[in-house]
C-alpha cells in the first residue's frame, strides 16, 4: 500500500498544528463560530444533532491492520466506542468532543490517515473499486492513479473554492462497483490493444437533481489523464454556477451547456496547458505503482474450504454470498457484512474492527478494504484459510451471510445524527431486515439492494438502489418515498417514483408487498428483482404498492 | 393579521461536547424540561439577543416551538423531538445515565 513520504507527513503535521492552534482560538472566545466553521469543516469536522462528528477519509477504501487498529483505538478513547462506515469510504465518529479533536487527528496522522479534504468545495476523498487489486475481472489496479489523483487534488492551489464539492471515483474493471457514473469524474480503467487508458466520464451525480453521468472521452492515454482532468475541473471552476448551490455541481453545467460544448472546453483548455505537465506525473505514478505490488500470494491447502463447505450449511451459505472471485485461482475476495439483521448498516465496534484487523494480518496480506456498500472488505485470503475466517467472524457477530441480498441496506445517518436530515433513515434499515430475516426470504428473493437517503442530499444513494427510499418531512410527520429501478453498476439508471410515500409504520409493509409481488412476477429464480422491473416496468409494482387504489379503480 | 406568537424555547449546541443545550431563567440545561418557556415575543427576542452573545459556550442558537404539557414543555416537531432524546439506534447521548450539569 501506499506509504507517505516525508513531504506528506510535514504538511499533515503542519495542518494538524494550525487546526490544534486554532480550535485553542475557538474556546477561548477569539474565533466566532462563522470564522471557525469553514476551518473545522476543512478538517472534517461537523456540527450534527446530538454532538460534533469526525469524518476521517479512508483514500480509495484501502487500509492496513495497524491503522484500523488506530480507529479502534480512537473509538474507545475519544467515542462510544464504534465507528460508522459510510458510502464515500470513510469512518464516523459520531461523539467527538471539540477539545479533543486536535488529539485524535494526531493519532490518525501516526498511521498516515487525516480527516482534510473530507468536506468543503474541494476535491474529496477519490474512491475506487473495494475490490481493486484483487478482482478477477480488472484490467488493473484503479488505486495507483487514485492516489496520484488524491496527490494532484490535494491543497491544489487553483481548486480550493471550487463552486461545489467534486468527486472523483475510479474502477479498474468493466463490472462497476465504485458507483463512477455518479460521481463528478468517474473513471475507468479500459484496454485499447495493448494500451491502457481511461474512459472519462462525467457529471454524474445524486442529491436533488440525479443524474447519470456522460462520456466525455472514451479513451485518454495515461499520460494526458492528468491534464485532461486539470482541463476539466478548471473549465468547470470557470463555468459552473456559483449564484445558487443547488445549481453549481458540474452535473448541472453539463446538462446546462451540454457534452459537446464542455468537451470543446475542455479540449481548448487541454491544448492550453497540456505542457505544463512534463511527466513528472508518470515519474511519480510509477513510484506509487511501486507501492501498490500485488502481495505474494501462498500456495496452500484448500482441503479445510471444502470440508466445511460439505458439512457446514451455515459456512456454505456464507461462502455462496459473501465471497468473490479472486483474479489468483486459489484465494478468495471475503465480504464481511456491517449489516447483521436489525443492527445499524455500517457500525462496527471497536473489538470488530479489532478483529478484522487481526484477520487481515494472520489471514488477508494485511490489507482491508471499505465498500461503498458499508461493509468491509478482505481481498486477499487463501481458500484454506476461509472457515477459520468465518469462524472467527461469526463469534464476534461478523458472519452475517447477506452481501447483495435485501438486508445489505445501504443507510445514511438521517435524523439519527444528521443536523440537514427530514427524517431517519436508520431504524428502517432495522426493521426492513429484521422482517425479512423472520420471513426467512431472503436467500429465495437474491439480490436486492434497497438505499435509504434521510433527505433529498442522497447521501445513502437511494436514486441507484432497486428499491430507494427517500426519508421526508411532510408536515410534520416522518414519510417515505420508493423509488424503483435504480442501478448503480455499469448499466447505471436512476429509479422511478413509484407514487405517494409511506408513514414510518407503513414503510415495512409496503416493502414486503413490493417483495412479494416480484416473488409471483418473476419467470424463475434466477431472474433478479431488477431484471423483473426491467421487463414488466413499474405497473405491477405500484399495483401491489397500493392495493386500495387498484380496488378503487377497479370499482 | 401578524401570527399569534406561540409557545418557545431556546436552544443550541454547547461548544465543548456538541450537545443539544436549553436556555434556562439562571444559564443553560441538558434537559428541556428545564428551559425557560418564552410567550412573549418581545421577551424572547431579548433573550435570544442574550443567549447569541454567549458565543464562546454555545452554537447555532435558534427558537424552538414546544406545546405544554402541563408544566412541562414538549416539542412541537419530531426533530426536536429527536434532539432532546438523543439517537434511536442506541441509549447514547441524553439517554445515557448523567446527572444533569449546567454549563
Ligand atoms: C452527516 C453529515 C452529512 C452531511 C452534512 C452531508 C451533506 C451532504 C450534502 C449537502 C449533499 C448534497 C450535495 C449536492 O447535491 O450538491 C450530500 C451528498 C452526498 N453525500 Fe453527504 N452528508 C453527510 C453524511 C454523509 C454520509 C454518512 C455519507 C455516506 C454514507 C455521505 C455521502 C454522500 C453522497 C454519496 C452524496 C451524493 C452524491 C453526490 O455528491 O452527488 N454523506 N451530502
Ligand atoms: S442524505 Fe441527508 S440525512 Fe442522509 S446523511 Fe445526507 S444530508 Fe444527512
Amino acid at each position: 500500500m501506499y506509504h507517505y513520504t516525508d513531504f506528506d507527513d510535514a504538511f499533515l503535521k503542519s495542518r494538524n498544528a494550525q487546526f490544534r492552534a486554532q480550535v485553542e482560538r475557538r474556546i477561548d472566545g477569539s474565533l466566532t463560530e462563522d470564522e471557525f466553521k469553514p476551518l473545522r469543516l476543512m478538517n472534517g469536522l461537523y456540527l450534527q444533532l446530538h454532538a460534533y462528528m469526525l469524518r476521517v477519509a479512508i483514500p480509495y477504501g484501502t487500509l492496513n491492520s495497524s491503522q484500523m487498529e488506530k480507529l479502534a483505538y480512537i473509538a474507545d478513547k475519544w467515542d462510544k466506542g464504534y465507528g460508522h462506515f459510510t458510502t464515500r469510504q470513510n469512518i464516523q465518529y459520531n461523539w467527538p468532543e471539540l477539545r479533543d479533536v486536535p488529539d485524535m487527528l494526531d493519532a490518525l496522522a501516526e498511521v498516515n490517515m487525516h480527516a482534510i479534504q473530507t468536506s468543503g468545495n474541494t476535491i474529496r476523498n477519490v474512491t475506487a473499486d473495494h475490490f481493486a487489486g484483487a478482482a478477477a475481472d480488472e484490467v488493473a489496479d484503479p488505486r495507483p492513479v487514485a492516489e496520484l489523483i488524491r496527490q494532484w487534488s490535494t491543497d491544489h492551489p487553483e481548486f480550493q473554492f471550487l463552486p461545489r464539492k467534486f468527486k472523483v471515483a475510479v474502477s479498474g474493471a468493466s463490472a462497476d462497483r465504485a458507483v463512477i457514473k455518479a460521481h463528478d469524474i468517474g473513471l475507468q480503467i479500459v484496454r485499447q490493444g495493448d494500451d491502457i487508458g481511461y474512459r472519462v466520464i462525467i457529471g454524474g451525480g445524486l442529491g436533488r437533481t440525479p443524474m447519470i453521468g456522460k462520456v466525455l472521452y472514451d479513451f485518454v492515454s495515461g499520460e494526458d489523464l492528468l491534464p485532461t482532468l486539470e482541463a476539466i475541473v478548471s473549465v468547470y471552476n470557470l463555468l459552473g454556477r456559483r449564484d445558487n448551490k443547488y445549481k453549481a455541481r458540474i452535473k448541472i453545467t453539463v446538462h446546462e451547456n451540454g457534452i459537446e460544448d464542455i468537451r470543446a472546453r475542455v479540449d481548448a483548455r487541454y491544448n492550453l496547458i497540456r505542457d505544463q505537465f512534463t511527466g513528472v506525473d508518470q515519474q511519480m505514478l510509477a513510484r506509487i505503482e511501486a507501492d501498490f505490488v500485488r502481495p505474494t500470494f501462498l500456495k496452500g491447502d484448500e482441503a479445510p474450504y471444502h470440508s466445511a463447505y460439505q458439512h457446514d450449511p451455515l459456512f456454505r451459505s456464507w461462502a455462496d454470498t459473501n465471497l468473490s472471485d479472486h483474479r489468483n485461482p486459489d484465494y478468495a475476495i471475503v465480504s464481511i457484512s456491517l449489516k447483521a439483521h436489525g443492527k445499524t448498516p455500517g457500525d462496527a465496534t471497536s473489538r470488530q474492527m479489532r478483529l478484522m484487523a487481526q484477520l487481515a494480518k494472520r489471514y488477508g496480506h494485511d490489507e482491508l478494504r471499505i465498500s461503498h456498500e458499508q461493509n468491509v472488505i478482505l481481498p486477499h485470503v487463501h481458500k484454506g484459510d476461509l472457515p477459520s475466517v468465518y469462524y472467527a467472524l461469526k463469534a464476534e457477530g461478523l458472519g452475517t451471510a447477506n452481501i447483495g441480498l435485501i438486508s445489505d441496506i445501504i443507510a445514511c445517518p438521517g435524523m439519527d445524527y444528521c443536523a440537514l436530515a427530514t427524517a431517519r433513515s436508520i431504524p428502517i434499515a432495522q426493521e426492513i431486515a429484521t422482517r425479512f430475516d423472520e420471513l426467512k426470504l431472503e436467500h429465495d428473493v437474491g439480490p436486492l439492494k434497497i438505499k435509504i437517503s434521510g433527505c433529498i442530499n442522497a447521501c445513502g444513494h437511494h436514486h441507484v438502489g432497486h428499491i430507494g427510499i427517500l426519508g421526508l418531512d411532510r408536515a410534520g410527520v416522518e414519510n417515505y418515498q420508493i423509488t424503483l429501478g435504480g442501478d448503480g453498476t455499469e448499466d447505471a439508471a436512476i429509479g422511478e417514483r413509484a407514487g405517494p410515500g409511506f408513514s414510518a409504520t407503513e414503510i415495512i409493509p409496503a416493502v414486503e408487498r413490493l417483495v412479494l409481488a416480484y416473488l409471483d412476477l418473476r419467470t424463475e429464480p434466477s431472474e433478479t428483482f431488477l431484471q423483473t422491473y426491467r421487463r414488466l416496468g413499474l405497473a405491477p409494482f405500484k399495483a401491489a404498492l397500493y392495493p386500495e387504489t387498484q380496488a378503487a379503480n377497479a370499482a | 393579521m401578524p401570527k399569534p406568537f406561540t409557545p418557545k424555547v431556546i436552544t443550541a449546541n454547547a461548544l465543548l461536547e456538541g450537545d443539544v443545550i436549553y436556555q434556562t431563567l439562571t444559564g443553560w440545561s441538558r434537559s428541556l424540561q428545564d428551559a425557560e418557556v418564552l410567550t412573549d415575543e418581545a421577551h424572547a427576542d431579548l433573550r435570544m439577543i442574550e443567549a447569541e452573545a454567549q458565543a464562546d459556550a454555545v452554537v447555532g442558537v435558534y427558537l424552538a416551538d414546544v406545546i405544554m404539557d402541563g408544566d412541562v414543555p414538549t416539542p412541537t416537531h419530531f426533530r426536536e423531538d429527536f434532539r432532546a432524546t438523543g439517537p434511536s439506534n442506541y441509549a447514547h447521548g441524553k439517554q445515557e445515565l448523567r446527572k444533569q450539569e449546567h454549563i
